[in-house]
């Protein structure tokens, strides 16, 4: 077969030599030749275990959040290190979230408040599953959001959807192929005769589920087997966490800067459940300090290591549901409703607090007890996936919510 | 299962709607070698060979009557003496993870956050030696000394403060040593600031550690290798101390190069100990001694003889539940109560508690052992009450604290104003156990219940809580916790004044509500049967919960004689979890495991640790969630390795297989392999005639064969 990628490589390697071909036209070859490696790409993060928005991006100027939280409440910003980052007079950032300051103050990170999953559910289970499936209240949703953002083409790359990690998570489900990669350099069969027998059998089988599996896996190792000769130099004075966080985003700036055509990246991290001893002695220290020390480590190391390739790339954040607008008894939080998520990258209009705030009075407490929801995370995603990744088919995305109201993040 | 989901998404516009399902396939029969094979593949952890002749001649319903009644079954005594060494290291109420229900005196090393709150420690370290006093003060003796025995630095700080009689106390039990003795870094530091060492700029790291005494710093820095570098990185001027790390252990920059460093950190395991290798071995364990999160991976990789000298040189406590996972697995391969071992390894993961969540490493053998095993063929509402009555899962779901709140006094006044008692003063409710008991333990999510009626349940279980882990780290009930009012669970009224009765009558409620009967009988359904059991099965198995109170062995009877599990549509219908995987593949080949280490990371490796489930949900029983790319490639290398006896601790003889391929499949899978299978096996091996491979062995041919798409079902 005479194909068209082909007679362009070879009448360009005829008119120039290998060595001599212009960077432009190179490019263009590598465009016509490999799925495009200047795709809009999509990294989505899911806090899993209901992380405590009131506490991350704190509403400073709400009364109520100080009466509600006499143990727990992060000081109001007054410049020392353990108070509250202001970003706007009202909200301001946990101290741990320093680094996420900077991207903020560059334009470039959008915080939406009040947010969340418009499904009741305090099921740390129900509601990762309906935040992944994109179809708050219906179980029976077997894919996931994410896999459906991808757009039908004609040539695809077997790593246009990676999840870091060893399992493939529901968001990632779906008719589109992906794969779950939890480490890039183990990411292969290592006895080149087991590969090959591998390859075959899992080709032949009629046992749906590991014949689709087995494809995908090995177009994937042979897509990927490049960057596994190299080591892996984030750009200078990056520096990543060691923590699994870290390490994943890593990996996800690693495949997009190798343009192997990726389109969306899911990470996971867990451990936002709170109910116990959720602050320190001090706010910087404890659990959810931790956590958010690690956190904004991630995600600005990402967004300095992709540094102008970050035009093309977005980078989501969520979490199931959000905690109580009061302490407990045990200086934790339980399960709540609202919650906070964080956008950068890719176009998108950062340094500004989007949503309606339904302020923390009694009365306007959700079942009296949870900060009420004003934005459903569907119009946060969706304005992503049709305004950054160009897909228009929204109600296919998220069925059954096809009027997503944009908050105008993208233009 | 997902790509027929695909299919069908593509067709309904990406929502799946649920399929009008006959479940056709749970009516058509197996033959009687299928029935066998159905049997083993459900009843045990994989076949072993000669285990399809042995049903045979027994007879497939009384081999399964007898699985039934595992206390009938001799246990096989070469697993006995395999588990008996197993011993969780150190911590309160040290347990044997052997059979023998051993419990030995503790040998205690506590850490302070087990004698006072981490707030406490917190507050601690950051105060005044004045605030210290004031604090100290608030405490009982004992305590006191307790907490000086394992805070030195606070100790040396108070010394001196304290009453003559007090001190003589502290110094008898804490013999102060002459010199500095080397502290661990949690004692010299706050979280933060070694968080900051970790993460923060050279700069920061150098200020930061211009600002420590020298001796302290010397100290951090021979225990941070990485911060070293990055002082160096920022020209230091700081001479002293470096030479005085340098009189201890080199640094990692003086003992790799950047690159190798970075390889052994992102590196794949086998990367990892290929490049090792290459070391001399003293190069090796000094290499490993100051790098701890790869010797933690790497470790139980290692040959035995490099092992011992790491572990030598850097004694390191084992990992929660590391030798508690060796014994699972001991137990899974050999013993010969394997429908036991299932149900333990099934109703842990129903009533999951996290092994690495805090004082739970030291909880989770008990807990198994005391709670979950001599259960899992009894009544439902003693497994439910077992678990409700353990520290280890009041520790997990945060029940040990949740408290009625005080009543609003000018005593409490009091202390909430002051400093120091003011945590004591916001005590209250956690919710957190009442609604998984719900969710996950008994009705099911959709199985009718509140958000009000989890806070009455919360209510119910206040004061269920731990003793002092000192002590052991005990269940008990402080009635002084509990709120006495008049709750409303689930339509049902409990009456105020009582005591504990409160939380049991909620587990009686619970334990016998129909929600569960379903709830429990769906989830057996799914691990034994299909991802998606047929709902009639399901209804008969709950109508016999509700009918024998619950008798766990009375449902799984009825599951295991209905048509619906020797069925096609059972048949092979499940694949394996990795757990499965790895034990099934030990069992197939007869080889015989002499350090389970390795297997139990190979078990993390393919996607599912031991005891290490952070959610209380459990590992999911659907094959969907399980079967990804990256965990067919794991399984697929651990074959060939296990099969080439290439896993370290494993013994295997690859000469015991055939040499055609069609005959180590019946082997290997106890049946025949699928055309395909056995084709690419053959393809494999004719594209390699004339390359300078090494001409394929039987043991090759094997591991293909465990890797294949056939074994990975049961």
């Amino acid at each position: 077969m005479f194909s068209r990628r082909l007679f362009l490589k070879s009448s360009a390697l005829a008119m120039y030599g290998t060595s001599t071909a212009p960077a432009w036209l190179s490019r263009a070859l590598y465009a016509a030749d490999a799925p495009s490696p200047r795709k809009k790409i999509l990294v989505a993060i899911l806090q899993r275990g209901a992380m405590d928005g009131l506490n991350v991006v704190v509403p400073h100027g709400e009364k109520a959040y100080y009466t509600l939280r006499p143990n727990l409440a992060i000081p109001r910003p007054d410049g020392t290190p353990d108070s509250v980052i202001d970003l706007d007079g009202f909200f301001g950032l946990h101290p741990s979230l320093r680094p996420m300051k900077q991207i903020y103050d560059a334009g470039d990170l959008a915080i939406i408040h009040a947010v969340g999953s418009p499904d009741p559910t305090r099921s740390h289970f129900d509601a990762q599953d309906y935040m992944e499936s994109g179809t708050p209240g219906m179980k029976t949703t077997g894919d996931g959001w994410l896999n459906r953002a991808l757009q039908p083409e004609k040539a695809v790359s077997p790593v246009r959807a990676v999840s870091l990690g060893p399992e493939l998570p529901h968001a990632l489900r779906g008719h589109n192929e992906a794969v779950a990669i939890d480490n890039l350099n183990d990411f292969k069969v290592r006895d080149t005769r087991g590969a090959s027998a591998f390859e075959n059998m899992y080709a032949g089988s009629h046992d749906v589920v590991l014949n689709g599996t087995g494809r995908e896996a090995f177009d994937a190792v042979k897509r990927v087997q490049d960057i596994q000769k190299q080591t892996y130099t984030p750009a200078a004075n990056v520096r990543y966490p060691t923590s699994k966080l870290g390490q994943n985003l890593m990996q996800i700036a690693r495949l997009i800067k190798a343009n192997v055509g990726l389109e969306v990246a899911f990470t996971d991290v867990g451990g936002w459940d709170h109910h116990v001893n959720e602050v320190g002695a001090k706010s910087t220290v404890g659990q959810l300090a931790n956590l958010l020390t690690d956190f904004g480590q991630a995600l600005s190391a990402f967004y300095l290591d992709l540094g102008d390739r970050m035009a093309d790339v977005s980078v989501v954040s969520m979490s199931e549901f959000g905690r109580t607008a009061k302490e407990n008894g045990t200086r934790g939080t339980d399960h709540g409703h609202a919650n906070v998520m964080f956008a950068f990258g890719g176009g998108i209009k950062g340094g500004k607090i989007y949503g309606d705030w339904p302020g923390m009075e009694h009365e306007q407490l959700y079942e009296q007890r949870d900060l009420d929801l004003t934005t459903d995370f569907r119009d946060v995603l969706g304005e992503l996936v049709t305004r950054h990744l160009g897909n228009q088919h929204i109600a296919s995305v998220f069925p059954g919510y096809d009027q997503p109201k944009f908050r105008g993040l993208l233009s | 299962m997902r790509k027929t989901l695909a299919l069908a998404a593509a067709v309904f516009c990406a929502v799946i709607l649920p399929a009008q399902q006959t479940y056709s396939q749970f009516e058509k029969k197996l033959t009687g070698d299928e029935e066998i094979l159905q049997a083993l593949a459900r009843l045990t952890f994989g076949p072993r060979p000669g285990d399809i002749e042995a049903v045979k001649k027994m007879g497939l319903s009384k081999w399964i009557d007898l699985q039934l009644h595992p206390e009938r079954i001799p246990e096989n005594e070469a697993l006995t003496k395999l588990v008996e060494p197993l011993v969780e290291p150190s911590g309160p109420g040290v347990f044997i993870a052997g059979l023998a229900n051993v419990k030995v005196a503790a040998v205690q090393r506590l850490g302070p956050a087990q004698i006072i709150s981490a707030e406490q420690v917190a507050m601690l370290r950051a105060g005044t030696a004045k605030e210290n006093m004031e604090f100290l003060a608030t405490l009982p003796r004992e305590k006191v000394v307790q907490l000086l025995g394992v805070m030195p630095m606070i100790r040396q700080r108070v010394l001196p403060m304290l009453d003559p009689d007090l001190r003589r106390e502290v110094e008898s039990g804490n013999p102060t040593p002459g010199v500095a003795p080397q502290l661990p870094l949690q004692e010299l530091l706050t979280p933060q600031e070694i968080q900051m060492l970790r993460t923060g700029t050279a700069k920061e790291v150098d200020d930061f550690i211009r600002t420590l005494p020298k001796e302290k710093a010397a100290q951090v820095l021979a225990q941070m290798p990485a911060v070293s570098q990055k002082v160096e990185a920022a020209e230091s001027k700081m001479v002293e101390v470096k030479s005085m790390v340098a009189k201890g252990q080199p640094p990692l920059n003086q003992l790799l190069t950047q690159e190798q460093t970075q390889l052994l950190r992102t590196g794949s395991d086998k990367e990892g100990l290929d490049f090792l290798a290459t070391l001399p071995r003293e190069k090796a364990v000094q290499v490993l001694a100051v790098m701890p999160a790869v010797r933690q991976r790497l470790l139980p990789l290692l040959d035995a003889d490099l092992r011992k000298m790491v572990e030598k040189a850097v004694p390191t406590p084992a990992q929660p539940g590391q030798t508690l996972a060796q014994g699972k697995l001991l137990r899974a391969v050999e013993s010969d109560r394997q429908l036991e071992e299932v149900l333990v390894d099934f109703w842990y993961n129903h009533f999951n508690v996290d092994a690495s969540k805090g004082s739970d490493r030291f909880m989770v053998t008990g807990y198994e052992r005391d709670a979950i095993r001599p259960h899992v063929l009894g009544k439902f509402r003693d497994l439910l009450e077992a678990t409700a009555n353990s520290p280890a899962m009041m520790f997990y779901l945060d029940n040990y604290q949740s408290k009625v709140p005080l009543p609003d006094t000018p005593r409490l006044r009091a202390f909430q104003s002051n400093p120091i008692l003011k945590q004591a003063a916001a005590r209250g409710l956690n919710e957190n156990y009442a609604r998984e008991l719900m969710e996950l333990h008994t009705l099911g999510v959709d199985g009718g219940y509140t958000q009000k009626d989890v806070t009455e349940v919360a209510r119910c279980f206040t004061g269920w809580t731990i003793n002092q882990p000192v002590q052991g780290g005990t269940f008990t009930y402080d009635d002084q916790a509990h709120d006495k009012g008049q709750k409303i669970v689930l339509g049902v009224t409990i009456p105020a004044g009582g005591g504990k009765e409160d939380g049991e009558k909620v587990l009686d409620i619970l334990a016998r509500h129909h929600s569960t009967a379903v709830f429990i009988s769906r989830e057996l359904a799914q691990r034994f049967v299909a991802d998606d059991p047929p709902p009639a099965l399901v209804q008969r198995m709950a109508q016999t919960f509700h009918d024998s109170d619950g008798d766990i062995r009375a449902v799984l009877t009825t599951l295991f004689t209905s048509r619906e599990f020797f069925s096609q549509g059972a048949y092979r219908a499940k694949v394996k979890t990795p757990f499965e995987m790895i034990v099934s593949a030990v069992r197939a080949t007869g080889a015989t495991v002499e350090n389970a280490a390795p297997l139990v990371s190979q078990i993390s490796a393919l996607g599912e640790p031991l005891y290490r489930k952070l959610e209380p949900t459990g590992y999911s029983n659907a094959g969907e969630d399980w079967t990804s790319s990256a965990g067919l490639l794991a399984r697929m290398n651990f074959a060939l390795q296990l099969a080439q006896n290439q896993v370290d601790g494993v013994k295997l003889d690859p000469g015991k297989f055939s040499i055609a391929p069609a005959a180590v499949a019946r082997q290997i899978l106890f049946t025949d392999a699928a055309q395909q299978t056995l084709d690419a096996i053959s393809r494999a091996l004719s594209d390699d005639q004339g390359s300078d491979q090494t001409p394929p062995t039987s043991g090759l041919i094997a591991g293909m064969l465990l890797g294949s798409p056939d074994f990975q079902r049961r």
